[in-house]
């Protein structure tokens, strides 16, 4: 039943500080993710939930402590190279191209292009365009008009794109921060699912939400920051939201 | 551990319902994508109709006329070219009209000066090679201001609008500058079949930046730094490489502007490009594209370019004060615009998020 808990981790975070000058934003945070598992990042703003994401996904260098992907230490100088390694971030303000069709955000920076009459290089829409509507099956979401601009669509369905993106492109370990922040209710729910889908694939999933319907939904762990250290790491199945709750403002 | 392997099977996606297909909306679209050439065809009608009524004559099949509109429309198409990558971009060029001049004195200095050493054709390419090569590095200094210094595009613009105005007519003497080149000449007022040279040079240019903007990886870019500057700079685009290459592809359009300049009025003259920059942002709007950035072709601008030729040529035609042509195309170009305000608002009215 608990395969995954001994797989190895897919992701492994040791001991990972970042100060900035005096101000301890993370401390000596310890956290592993295993293939097809949700893990929950909560706790309350300033908590460190962001700088810890931002050290992982190569916006800046952690001042201590170390990451591991599938059990080798690395370091990343920027997001690019983190994106490279297979860790993708999605933003909650939607990382999108709003003037662009589904295939263009997916291959945005790394367009595919092919010769036309034999020689002249031009964008392969054809390709972008096969590849979007391949990528959004995979994520049980079908979609007719694929060359249509993203604002065209709605917020969860947009969510689903920049989703689409990091799966087209192989991430093994997706960052989610607040992914239904925005949305309506019916929106979040397809989230949810999309989230289900992505575990189901056997990829590692962080998700930082403040609302904890959708990690009790979602998630098979919580773990709960408070200022800048780790309060409290809990199996969903084990605990309640009542618990949660008081770690996260520590009572 | 309930939840941990195989994942319990997703709650089955609801079909996306709002995949915006219907009908009416696409068909406002379509018409608001396509408008400057719907104003083309109706202003193309009405002066047909006015000449056949006042003067017996017709407007549009007389051979002269399509030369003359199209050599009108031809310096500040070339602007607009480069204007309608920048304003995709997000941004705005104030410095082309001066730019155009610089490259239109530019040009007559250096064909006068190869013309003493190397045979009149060679001179010829050489001074327009001057004009394009010079018109970049203001270009260049633009796109440094604006990428590496975060300086606006508006500013930045019209601070190389007065530096460029002050080189050009320093280079110039304060007066125009004769081109003593037989085949610079010619190439500004010959013709082939009735086509004159400009408009084979012009259409020829304007199908390569066609090129460039809708089917290159800086085309594609383009749209998408105008349209959310975090979300490329995320996908990894080198912002600040593509706005320094933005900036001095529009200054080079603006240069080979001024060049053509030169040699349809054998002449170079600072001021070459003065009337024309609101003349090239209008084309660009009228065309289609959105102030705001992320959207906008070149079709778009050539048909924008046309309809502001037309205005300007056929109230000339059917002998109506010259004044009319600003009221005429500042009312077009108001009606663009609210167009394509009544398209953004129809198609979601998700742009300002």
């Amino acid at each position: 039943m608990n395969s995954t808990d001994q797989a190895p981790p897919l992701l492994e975070v040791r001991n990972l500080s970042k100060h900035f000058g005096a101000v301890r934003a993370l401390s000596d945070f310890s956290m592993a993710v295993r293939p097809g598992e949700v893990v929950a990042l909560a706790g309350d703003n300033g908590a460190g939930k962001t700088t810890l994401i931002k050290a992982i996904s190569g916006v800046f260098q952690p001042t201590g402590g170390e990451i591991l992907l599938g059990g080798q230490p690395v370091a990343f100088a920027t997001p690019q190279e983190a994106r490279e390694k297979g860790i993708e971030t999605i933003y909650q303000d939607l990382a999108l191209a709003d003037n662009l069709s589904i295939g263009a955000n997916i291959f945005l920076g790394r367009e595919p292009m092919r010769k036309a009459f034999g020689f002249l290089p031009v964008l392969d829409r054809q390709a972008m365009a096969d590849a979007a509507r391949e990528t959004m099956k995979r994520l049980d979401f079908h979609v007719s008009r694929m060359n249509a601009p993203v604002s065209n669509f709605s917020g969860g369905q947009r969510q689903a794109v920049a989703i689409g993106r990091a799966v087209y492109w192989d991430a093994q370990i997706l960052i989610m921060d607040e992914p239904t922040a925005a949305l309506g209710v019916p929106e979040q729910r397809k989230v949810i699912s999309l989230i289900h889908q992505l575990k189901a694939q056997g990829r590692g999933v962080i998700f930082i939400s403040h609302n904890l319907q959708d990690i009790f939904a979602v998630s098979d762990r919580i773990i709960v920051l408070r200022r800048g250290v780790q309060a409290g790491e809990r199996k969903i199945s084990e605990t309640n939201h009542d618990e949660v709750v008081k770690l996260m403002v520590g009572g | 551990m309930t939840s941990t392997s195989p994942a319990q099977p997703a709650e089955k996606h609801v079909a996306p319902q709002a995949d915006h297909g219907d009908p009416a909306r696409s068909l406002i679209g379509r018409i608001a994508e396509g408008r400057a050439w719907l104003f083309l065809a109706g202003l193309i009608i009405c002066f047909e109709i006015w000449s056949r009524f006042a003067f017996g004559a017709t407007f549009v099949l007389n051979p002269f006329n399509l030369q003359s509109i199209a050599i009108f429309a031809i310096a500040p198409l070339l602007l607009a070219t480069g204007q309608t990558f920048v304003i995709i971009s997000g941004g705005i060029d104030l410095s082309l009209g001066f730019i155009m001049g610089l490259a239109a004195v530019v040009a007559a200095h250096a064909t006068n000066l190869a013309g003493a050493a190397i045979p009149l054709p060679l001179a010829m390419l050489a001074g327009i090679l001057a004009a394009v090569i010079v018109a970049g590095v203001p270009g260049i200094i633009n796109g440094l201001l604006i990428s590496r210094l975060r300086v606006p595009p508006f500013i930045g613009t019209l601070g190389m609008f007065g530096v460029a105005r002050g080189v050009a007519f320093l280079l110039a003497g304060g007066t125009t500058v004769p081109v003593q080149n037989s085949w610079f000449a010619l190439l500004g007022n010959g013709k082939f079949y009735g086509v004159p040279y400009l408009v084979m040079i012009a259409a020829v240019f304007v199908i390569v930046m066609h090129y460039l903007l809708s089917q290159t990886r800086f085309g594609q870019h383009n749209y998408a730094i105008g349209a959310n500057v975090q979300a490329a700079r995320r996908a990894g685009i080198d912002i600040r490489g593509h706005i320094l290459r933005l900036y001095v592809l529009s200054a080079m359009c603006a240069g080979l502007g001024g060049a053509l300049y030169a040699a349809r009025f054998t002449a170079g003259a600072a001021q070459a490009g003065e009337p024309l920059l609101l003349d090239s942002v209008a084309a660009v709007v009228i065309g289609g594209a959105s102030l705001f950035g992320g959207s906008g072709t070149i079709l778009g601008t050539v048909a924008g370019a046309l309809v502001i030729a037309v205005i300007q040529y056929g109230l000339v035609f059917v002998n109506v004060e010259p004044f009319w042509q600003f009221i005429a195309v500042g009312v077009v170009i108001i009606i663009s615009v609210l167009i394509d305000q009544a398209q953004r608002r129809f198609s979601g009215g998700r742009q300002d998020e």
